[in-house]
C-alpha cells in the first residue's frame, strides 16, 4: 500500500529523516516508535505529503505520492492529528462533514445525499452521533478525538495516518480509540500508520512496528521482535524490562526507575509466630513465585502468613475467607503471600544459609498425614483433598530472573522429595516412598537487587544453598513432629 | 442517512434567516433615508423609491425637493452606509475564518490604515493612473492594504511562526501606527484642508453621492464571489493549515484568494469612507452567534447585517448630536472598543480552560 523507498528528508536542508525504507501492507496497522527527535512526525509529515523529501520516493499504490492531486490524496490518506482545535463553535455535524471535502465538485461544491450518508455513518462509528448539533468546543478531550476521528473517516480513506492519537486520553479512550481502529482496519481492509508513544499499546495493536533512531531505521518487525529489552534500551537510552502480556501473546514493556532501591537484607525480616500463624514481616518488598492462596503467581509481598488452620478446614471460598481474615488482623492482602496448613506450627524448621555469595533464609511447616507419591498418584480414586500440610518459604538475595525463579521452585521440590524419602515417608495407597503431600505449597520470595542470579537449578551456587536449606528445614519439621508425638 | 425532516428543517431555518435579515435590512435603509434634519414620512419615502426605481410618476401630494433629497443625498448615503458595512463584515468575516482568529478585522490587522494611506497619497498627489480614471483611488487603497496585509503576516511569522491571535494583532497595531504616522506626516506637509482630510479619515459617508457607491459596488462584488468560492475551504482552515491540507485544500490558493478578496472589500471601503473601524470585528461575531460558523451562509448573511449595522450607525451619527454630524468611524469606535474587549477576554478564558 504504501512503498518509502531511500527516504530522506527534513526542515531547512537539514536531514531528520535518513534513507528510510520499508512498506507497509494493506489491512495492518503499523506503529511508528522511537524517542523524541528521532524523525517520526518529519516521516509522517513526508508520507502524507505535507512536506517535501530530499531524496528517495513514496510510492502509495504504487504511484509516486507527487502524481497525486491535493485532493486526489486526500481520498486515499486521512490524517488523524494529535489535536486540532478551531476557535470557532463548529457542531459535530459540521467538523465531520469537513472530511467529505475532497469529495465535492464544482465551483460552489455541493454536497449529495451521499456525502451526507458518509458522515452519519462515520459518526455512528465513533460514536459521536449522539451529539452531533453540540459545538465541539463542549465535548471533552476523548469525545473531541473521536470527532476528529469521525471527520477522518468521513474521508472514506484507503490510509489512515495517526500522530499520537492516544496522546491527552485517559487510559479507557486510549484503549476504546485503538480497539475502535483496529475493528475498521479489520472490517474494511483499511491500512493505518501511526506514531505511538506508549510501547504497550505498540505491542498489543500493531502488526509491524517500525523503530526509529536519530532518523535511521532500527529495526522493522513484528511487535514480538521488536519488543526486545535490549534493542530498545539501546535507542531509549532507559532501562527497560519486557514482559509478557498474560493474556495475549504480546510482549510488554516494562520501565525500570534508574534509582536504587534502598539495601535490602534479609536479616531484617521479622518473624512473628503464635500457634496459630508465622508472620514475616519485611520493611521492604520482596519479588515472589508461589503456589499460595493469596497472591500466588508473581507478585510483589511484604508480609509472609502461613496460617494453621483445622484439619476439617472447609470453606467454599477459601480465598475470601482468608482475605477476610487477614484483615482482621490488619494485613493489607494485596502486599501478602499467605497459605495454610494444618500441621502445627511449632514444630517448623527453620534454617538460614549465608555461603558462597548466597544468602537464604528458608522455613518449612510439615505434616505428612495425606502423603503421596506424585509418580502413583494416578492410582488413587477422587477424592475431597484435605489442605495442604507442607509449607516451603524461601527468601532469599538477588536478582532472580524469571527462569531463576521457576528452578528454585524445581530445586525446592526435589529436595523436599529427596527428604521426605530419607525420613521413610511412604504413600500410605501405594506404599511406595512419597513425593510429597497433597497440597503443598511452596513461596520463592527475592529482594530483587545485589547480584544477578540468572539460574537456580540443583548445581548452581543458588540451587544448591535451596536444595540443603530444603532438605534440612524439612528435615527438623519431621522430627519435631516425632518427639512431640513421642512425648506423653 | 439524515431525516429528511432535519434537512427540510435546516433549510427552512436558511430562508427564514435571509428573509428576516434582507427584510431588516429593507427597514434600515427606509428609516436612514426618513429620518433627517427634515424627516421624511416612511410612506413617502417608499412611494419615491418605488416611482424612481419602476419609472412611474411621483404621487402628487410628494413636494419634488423631497424627491431631490431623497435621490440625490439621503439615498445614495444610505447605500454608500450599507456598502461599506457590507465590505467591511465580510472582509472582517473572512479574516477571522483564515487567521483562526476571532480578533481580527481590518482595522486591528492594520489593513485600513495601509489602505487610508494608499487614498491620502492619491488625494493629495493628485495621481491619476491611465486607464484607470476615478478608480484610481480604489485600486490604490486596495494595493496598499493588500501590501500591509502581507507585511502585517510576513511580521508575525518572523516573530512566531504559528501566527498567534495576539502576535497577528500586536502587529496590526505597529503597522497601523506606523502607516497612521506616515499619514499624519503627509497631511502635515501638506498643510490646507486639514480638517476635511481628518474628517475622512474618522470615516464617513456623508456628502459622497452616486459616484462613490458606483466606486465600491463592483468591488464588493467581485470580493463577495471571492470569497464564496472560499467558503468551504475557510471551514476547513479554521481548523488550522496543515489540517486543512490533509483534506484536500490547495491551502496556498485559497488562502491568496481570500487574502486578495478581504483586501479588496477593504481597500475600496476605506476608498470611499475612511477609516471605520470594529465593523469588521463586531458583526462577524454577532452573525456566528446568531447562525453558525458554517461560511457558506456565515459570509453572505454576516455581508447584509453588515449594511444594516452600518445605515443604523450612520443614522445615529448624523442625529444623535445634530445640526453637528459625527464622524461614523468614532462611533463604530465607542461600540466597538468595549466589544474586542469583551471578546478578547471570552476568547482567553476558554483558551485558559481548555
Amino acid at each position: 500500500m504504501i512503498n518509502v523507498q531511500q527516504l530522506s528528508g527534513g526542515y531547512d536542508g537539514k536531514k531528520v529523516v535518513d534513507d528510510l525504507s520499508f512498506s507497509v501492507e494493506k489491512g495492518k496497522i503499523t506503529g511508528i516508535i522511537g524517542p523524541n527527535g528521532s524523525g517520526k512526525t518529519t516521516l509522517m509529515k513526508m508520507i502524507n505529503g505535507m512536506l517535501p523529501f530530499q531524496s528517495g520516493e513514496v510510492l502509495i499504490k504504487g504511484k509516486p505520492i507527487s502524481s497525486y492531486s491535493a485532493k486526489e490524496l486526500a481520498r486515499m490518506i486521512a490524517v488523524l492529528p494529535q489535536h486540532a482545535e478551531s476557535s470557532f463553535d463548529f457542531t459535530v455535524r459540521e467538523a465531520v462533514a469537513l472530511g467529505r471535502y475532497p469529495f465535492y465538485k464544482g465551483l460552489l461544491k455541493h454536497s449529495t445525499p451521499r456525502d451526507d450518508e458518509v458522515v452519519q455513518n462515520s459518526m455512528e462509528f465513533t460514536g459521536v452521533e449522539e451529539f452531533a448539533d453540540k459545538s465541539i468546543q463542549l465535548l471533552s478531550g476523548g469525545e473531541r478525538q473521536r470527532v476528529l476521528l469521525a471527520k477522518a473517516l468521513a474521508q472514506e480513506p484507503k490510509i489512515l495516518l495517526l500522530d499520537e492519537p492516544t496522546n491527552h486520553l485517559d487510559l479507557a479512550y486510549q484503549m476504546k480509540l485503538m480497539d475502535l481502529l483496529k475493528d475498521w482496519v479489520e472490517g474494511c481492509q483499511l491500512t493505518v500508520v501511526a506514531i505511538l508513544h506508549d510501547l504497550n499499546i505498540a505491542s498489543l495493536y500493531c502488526d509491524q512496528v517500525l523503530l526509529l533512531d536519530k532518523g535511521k531505521m532500527k529495526a522493522i518487525g513484528k511487535p514480538g521482535d521488536i519488543m526486545d529489552s535490549r534493542m530498545l534500551q539501546s535507542v531509549y537510552k532507559t532501562n527497560l524490562s519486557r514482559q509478557e502480556h498474560p493474556q495475549k501473546a504480546k510482549p510488554l514493556i516494562a520501565l525500570v526507575p534508574r534509582h536504587q532501591d534502598e539495601r535490602k537484607d534479609l536479616s531484617e525480616i521479622v518473624l512473628e509466630a503464635t500457634p496459630e500463624t508465622m508472620i514475616f514481616r519485611s520493611p521492604f518488598s520482596l519479588k515472589t513465585m508461589s503456589s499460595a492462596v493469596i497472591g500466588g503467581g508473581y507478585q510483589w509481598a511484604n508480609t509472609f502468613v502461613n496460617r494453621h488452620v483445622d484439619k476439617n478446614y472447609n470453606v467454599n471460598d477459601a480465598q475470601k475467607e482468608f482475605e477476610d481474615y487477614l484483615s482482621s488482623l490488619s494485613i493489607n492482602p494485596n502486599d501478602t503471600v499467605g497459605m495454610m496448613t494444618a500441621a502445627r506450627l511449632q514444630d517448623a524448621g527453620m534454617v538460614s544459609v549465608d555461603e558462597k555469595g548466597v544468602k537464604l533464609l528458608v522455613a518449612s511447616t510439615v505434616g505428612t498425614g495425606n502423603a503421596v507419591d506424585a509418580g502413583r498418584s494416578w492410582e488413587r480414586k477422587d477424592q475431597p483433598m484435605p489442605i495442604g500440610t507442607i509449607n516451603i518459604w524461601i527468601f532469599m538475595e538477588g536478582r532472580l530472573s524469571d527462569e531463576a525463579f521457576v528452578q528454585a521452585m524445581m530445586t525446592a521440590t526435589e529436595a523436599k522429595a529427596g527428604a521426605l524419602r530419607d525420613y521413610g515417608i511412604k504413600d500410605p495407597v501405594t506404599g511406595t516412598p512419597a513425593t510429597g503431600t497433597s497440597t503443598d505449597s511452596v513461596c520463592i520470595a527475592s529482594t530483587q537487587n545485589g547480584k544477578e542470579m540468572r539460574y537456580a537449578g540443583t548445581i548452581t551456587p543458588a540451587g544448591k544453598a535451596i536444595g540443603k536449606a530444603v532438605y534440612q528445614t524439612v528435615g527438623i519439621a519431621i522430627k519435631n513432629y516425632r518427639k512431640r508425638m513421642l512425648q506423653p | 442517512m439524515q431525516k429528511p425532516s432535519i434537512r427540510t428543517y435546516t433549510k427552512s431555518k436558511l430562508i427564514i434567516s435571509y428573509g428576516a435579515v434582507l427584510l431588516l435590512l429593507c427597514f434600515a435603509v427606509s428609516l436612514g433615508i426618513s429620518v433627517g434634519s427634515i424627516p421624511i414620512p416612511l410612506f413617502h419615502v417608499i412611494q419615491i423609491l418605488g416611482a424612481t426605481i419602476f419609472h412611474y410618476p411621483v404621487p402628487d401630494n410628494i413636494d419634488t425637493s423631497m424627491v431631490n433629497i431623497v435621490m440625490a443625498i439621503r439615498f445614495p448615503r444610505v447605500v454608500l452606509a450599507m456598502l461599506v458595512g457590507c465590505a467591511l463584515a465580510l472582509s472582517g468575516t473572512a479574516f477571522q475564518g483564515l487567521l483562526k482568529n476571532p480578533l481580527a478585522d481590518p482595522y486591528t490587522l492594520g489593513v485600513s490604515s495601509g489602505s487610508a494611506l494608499g487614498a491620502v497619497i492619491v488625494l493629495f498627489f493628485g495621481i491619476q493612473l491611465p486607464f484607470l480614471g476615478s478608480f484610481t483611488l480604489p485600486v490604490f487603497s486596495i494595493i496598499m492594504g493588500f501590501l500591509t496585509l502581507i507585511g502585517v503576516i510576513y511580521f508575525s511569522r518572523l516573530v512566531q511562526r504559528n501566527l498567534s491571535v495576539e502576535t497577528i494583532i500586536l502587529a496590526g497595531v505597529l503597522c497601523s501606527s506606523f502607516l497612521g504616522a506616515v499619514t499624519s506626516l503627509l497631511i502635515a506637509l501638506t498643510g490646507d484642508e486639514l480638517r476635511q482630510i481628518i474628517g475622512w479619515l474618522l470615516g464617513s459617508v456623508s456628502m459622497r453621492g452616486w459616484a462613490y457607491v458606483e466606486l465600491i459596488a463592483p468591488f464588493l462584488f467581485a470580493g463577495l464571489l471571492i470569497l464564496l468560492a472560499s467558503a468551504r475551504e475557510l471551514n476547513a482552515l479554521s481548523f488550522g493549515q496543515q489540517d486543512a491540507r490533509t483534506i484536500g485544500v490547495d491551502v496556498k490558493k485559497h488562502t491568496s484568494l481570500v487574502l486578495f478578496g478581504a483586501s479588496l472589500l477593504t481597500g475600496s471601503a476605506v476608498a470611499v469612507s475612511g477609516t471605520i473601524g470594529f465593523v469588521g470585528l463586531v458583526i462577524p461575531h454577532m452573525a456566528r452567534m446568531i447562525w453558525g460558523v458554517d461560511h457558506r451562509h456565515l459570509l453572505p448573511l454576516s455581508m447584509i447585517l453588515g449594511g444594516v449595522f452600518m445605515v443604523l450607525v450612520d443614522l445615529l451619527a448624523r442625529t444623535i448630536i445634530a445640526p453637528t454630524e459625527l464622524p461614523i468611524g468614532v462611533l463604530t469606535a465607542i461600540i466597538g472598543s468595549p466589544i474586542f474587549a469583551v471578546i478578547f477576554i471570552r476568547y482567553r478564558r476558554k483558551k485558559v480552560t481548555t
